[in-house]
């Protein structure tokens, strides 16, 4: 088994707190992994660091063995590391399918002109990417929410299309921030199918952000659990469950 | 009952048979208005230019998100570059001996000039200007707004010979803009932006207005597309300058001061940002509306800018809001309307 | 240039920065309260220039009269636009209340020309004399502008930074919500930073007539656009900034004139603008303020 994501020794510093310190993960493919651990334990700062919104102080983070040193969210998008955000962030008065398409947008190829003049190359594209879309939407059973705008959706469907918009660009590593929040059990139940069905179909490998435990322990084969920013512990879900570090953070030293 | 889905030529085909059909009309309107013909003209002519105006500024301002202040300037640029061209050629002569048809190929390379040179400032104060962001985005853009109207204004004491003859004005410019080339160029800027918008691009363009981190997250190249639809913007508003120097006659830099910006900007705001349809129809009313309180002349004024912030306390999101007019959905949603209505009789 | 003549333009320049600092206070405050560019306030000026020229010229009021109605038309009349123009807009998006000022703008600007002509109106100055410091001739006007900016600058400080009111303000820039549940009274709170802001263009609009004796219906919109610019190149939201930004243009503009470029002048303040912002994008002493991800 290849693996997709590696870190070495990541560390961020901010006006002098170290927010992230040696900081090592290996994430394979068709594998999903957990990222816990306590408020401000620095797991969104890890996300930012993957996606270049910031830039580490000093370690190595490499995607199916490619250094990403320097590279732009935008660049490390097209080299596979796709994300969903914690406040949803969709393009919320674009329609769910133009949401969708936007993803395509680097695999397309017809120029401005192409598109002014109406050329071939414009309405075959389109064509394509409109029936990929519709594909993508109908695997998430979203197909007739194709032409709503996105604003409009009722909450679980906004987060479902977020990740939708995320694998649209077709990645080798997709990170979900913390995808449960805000839903009730019922709506959790149904995330962590679509979940699974996201590494049966597509292959790909998913760290994920969650507070939910029955969510990260039901699915993630690996947890990595973060405290003031540092790896306490890593391991299955059975491991992690009966760790008295993990314990520690989560509900405090117990007093003799 | 099925619903009525129409094709794409078949969309084409209604909007084309609406473009004559609202051509004839104005054409008629014009000819049959007798001795106030010529004065009708004018105020025709004045709407297309603001039309083009309104909706070039809507790319940027509605479509993506951000606030420049600067556009009289682009059109500033684009109106000296087409009058300086169209002076050095023979349309003067061809227009005075009644020989519309050879200026014709004059009026084209005007109108590129000036898209092309309106263009490049776009770029060249694009760069640098779409690196800031929201009210930072609109002083600097009016800065350099007002810095190209000073230029227009002195460059002649630094060139030393006579180019854009300052403040006493660019005059003698051959009036070419007749009620057939406006109609014929908003019509076609109206179509460039239509496609432009409904394409990978377009949508590029809306995603970084809706969410700027999450567009970068799937990958759009965010800069890119920022600095093309500015000077996408630029371009249109520099056709509008040459079709007013080309109505107009002669160009005057004070013509191009903030305050002009700032009324295109209004047309673009009170119309829905986002809404090209919003954007036409708010450049229509409010090119006539001073016309119209024109017998009110000493309050009319007062009149304009009441009914601005009356409007803005009442439809704080515009006429239009983001609404977008499609003819073809129209007919769509009209037919199946009817045929829904018919169907449940029957049941 | 003579050192001497390079001074004199100094002064000079202070004095109109004076001006533009002043302005650029309320520019400044306003903004840092309600994030909203206020295009009426160059206006305000506009009004307070023509309260004073008719109490002086036409009622032959005694100067400090005519000052102080100049002030409190101004202060009545931002806070009066505020309360009708902008507090209903509260919630809209930010463009619609930009349109709106610039509405209220045109409006006074409109109504002006309506009720005191469009020609300029010129009165005799206030102050006159001069006095000489070593080589150089400094006027009176010139001194009084500079020193009541200055006092002002340093009595608008304190209030802000020692007064429950000042306090107030500050919170409700800082976080509009959190301030609210703190228990302070929003309304209460821009109201009055309205009334400073406006307080302040009064004072600035009759120094203005003292340096330039003239009043007409559009003074305001440069004048207003050079004094934001002002307020940004200084960071706005900051005290100090605007009246760093104010002195930086007023000198700019005098030292341009003075090598013989004035016409080149609107120019060179722009110009210096966007260098700034480009290298620092929030002015001289802006705060950074970054999304969050």
């Amino acid at each position: 088994m290849s693996n997709v994501l590696k870190c070495e020794h990541l560390r961020v510093v901010f006006g002098g707190l170290a927010a992230v310190s040696d900081f090592n993960i290996q994430v394979n493919e068709n594998e999903i992994v957990g990222l816990i651990g306590p408020n401000g334990a620095g797991k969104t700062t890890v996300f930012n660091l993957l996606t270049g919104v910031y830039t580490p102080t000093s370690g190595v983070i490499m995607l199916c063995e490619k250094d990403l040193a320097g590279m732009s969210t935008i660049a490390r998008n097209h080299e596979g590391i796709a994300r969903t955000f914690q406040n949803i962030r969709l393009f919320k008065d674009m329609s769910v399918i133009d949401n969708v398409m936007n993803s395509f947008n680097t695999r397309m190829s017809y120029s401005i002109a192409e598109a002014m003049f109406r050329l071939p190359r414009y309405w075959k594209e389109e064509k394509k990417a409109r029936e990929k879309a519709l594909e993508l939407l109908h695997v998430f059973n979203m197909e007739d929410l194709a032409n709503e705008n996105a604003g409009n959706l009722p909450y679980g469907s906004q987060r479902r299309l977020e990740i939708i918009r995320a694998l649209a660009t077709n990645p080798k590593l997709l990170l979900l921030d913390e995808p449960a929040a805000g839903m009730n059990p019922a709506e959790t139940e149904n995330l962590m199918e679509t979940i699974g069905k996201i590494r049966d179909q597509f292959h790909i490998a998913i760290l994920l952000i969650e507070h939910d435990m029955s969510l990260v322990m039901g699915i993630c084969e690996n947890i990595t659990v973060l405290n003031f920013g540092e790896v306490i512990a890593q391991g299955t879900p059975q491991e992690i469950q009966s760790n008295p570090v993990v314990i520690e953070a989560y509900l405090g030293k117990k007093r003799d | 009952m099925k619903e009525l889905k129409l094709k794409t030529p078949v969309r084409y085909l209604i909007n084309t048979v609406l473009i004559v059909v609202l051509w004839t009309l104005v054409t008629l309107f014009v000819a049959g208005a007798g001795l106030k013909g010529e004065y009708y003209r004018g105020i025709l002519i004045t709407i297309g230019i603001n039309i083009i105006l309104a909706t070039s500024l809507n790319v940027v301002c509605g479509y993506l998100g951000q606030l420049p202040l600067g556009h009289a300037g682009f059109m500033a640029v684009g109106a000296y570059a087409g009058a300086i061209f169209m002076k050095s050629t023979p349309a003067s002569q061809l227009l005075r001996a009644g020989n519309n048809a050879a200026v014709i190929p004059y009026i084209i390379i005007a109108v590129l000039i000036s898209a092309v040179v309106a263009g490049l400032f776009g770029l060249l104060i694009g760069i640098p200007a779409l690196r800031l962001k929201g009210d930072y985005l609109a002083i600097i853009t009016l800065g350099f707004g007002e810095i190209i109207r000073v230029v227009l204004t002195n460059i002649d004491s630094v060139l030393g010979f006579k180019f854009t003859y300052g403040a006493s004005g660019l005059a003698r410019i051959p009036k070419f803009t007749s009620l057939n080339v406006i109609y014929i160029f908003t019509v076609i800027c109206l179509f460039l932006i239509h496609v432009f918008m409904k394409s990978r691009h377009g949508r590029a363009v809306l995603s970084i207005r809706d969410n700027e981190i999450a567009a970068e997250s799937v990958g759009i190249n965010t800069t890119f597309y920022k600095t093309t639809a500015f000077v996408f913007s630029a371009m249109l508003a520099g056709v509008a300058g040459c079709l007013y120097a080309g109505y107009i006659g002669s160009l005057y830099p004070s013509t191009f001061k903030f305050m002009k910006s700032i009324e295109i900007l209004v047309m673009v705001v009170l119309g829905g940002m986002g809404s090209m349809l919003g954007s036409v129809i708010s450049a229509i009313v409010l090119t006539a509306l001073p016309e119209i309180l024109r017998s009110f002349s000493d309050y009319r004024m007062v009149a304009y800018s009441l009914a601005l912030v009356l409007m803005m306390l009442f439809r704080p999101k515009g006429l239009m809001g983001t609404y977008d007019f499609s003819m073809g959905n129209t007919i769509e949603n009209i037919v199946n309307k009817i045929r829904n209505g018919r169907g449940s009789k029957h049941e | 240039m003579t050192f001497s003549l390079l001074i004199a333009q100094l002064i000079n320049g202070m004095q109109t920065g004076s001006v533009y600092a002043l302005v650029a206070l309320g520019y400044s405050m306003v903004y840092g309260i309600i994030k909203l560019l206020n295009f009426a306030h160059g206006d305000i000026i506009m009004v307070g220039a023509y309260m004073t020229y008719y109490a002086i010229a036409s009622f032959a009021l005694p100067p400090v009269l005519a000052i102080i109605l100049a002030i409190t038309v101004s202060t009545l009349l931002g806070v009066t636009v505020e309360k009708v123009a902008y507090t209903p807009l509260r919630s809209a998006p930010r463009l619609s209340l930009l349109i709106t000022a610039i509405g209220v703008s045109f409006l006074l600007e409109n109504g002006a020309q309506l009720l005191f002509g469009a020609d300029q109106k010129s009165m005799d100055p206030l102050i006159t004399g001069s006095v000489m410091l070593g080589q150089i001739n400094v006027s009176y006007v010139a001194i009084v502008t500079i020193l009541v900016s200055v006092v002002i600058m340093i009595l608008l400080s304190f209030v802000v930074n020692k007064t429950k009111a000042g306090k107030a303000m500050r919170a409700v820039s800082e976080d509009m919500g959190a301030a609210q549940l703190m228990g302070i009274s929003l309304n209460r709170t821009i109201s009055m930073t309205f009334a400073i802001g406006s307080a302040l263009a009064g004072i600035g609009s009759v120094l203005y007539l003292c340096a330039y004796t003239q009043a007409s219906p559009t003074m305001g919109s440069m004048l207003g656009i050079k004094a934001f610019v002002a307020a940004v190149l200084g960071g706005i939201g900051s005290i100090p900034g605007a009246m760093i930004g104010g002195f930086t243009i007023g000198i700019l503009e005098a030292l341009v004139a003075a090598i013989g470029f004035s016409m080149w002048k609107d120019a060179a303040v722009f110009l210096v603008l966007i260098i700034v912002l480009l290298f620092k994008p929030t002015g001289f002493l802006g705060k950074k303020i970054q999304e969050k991800v």
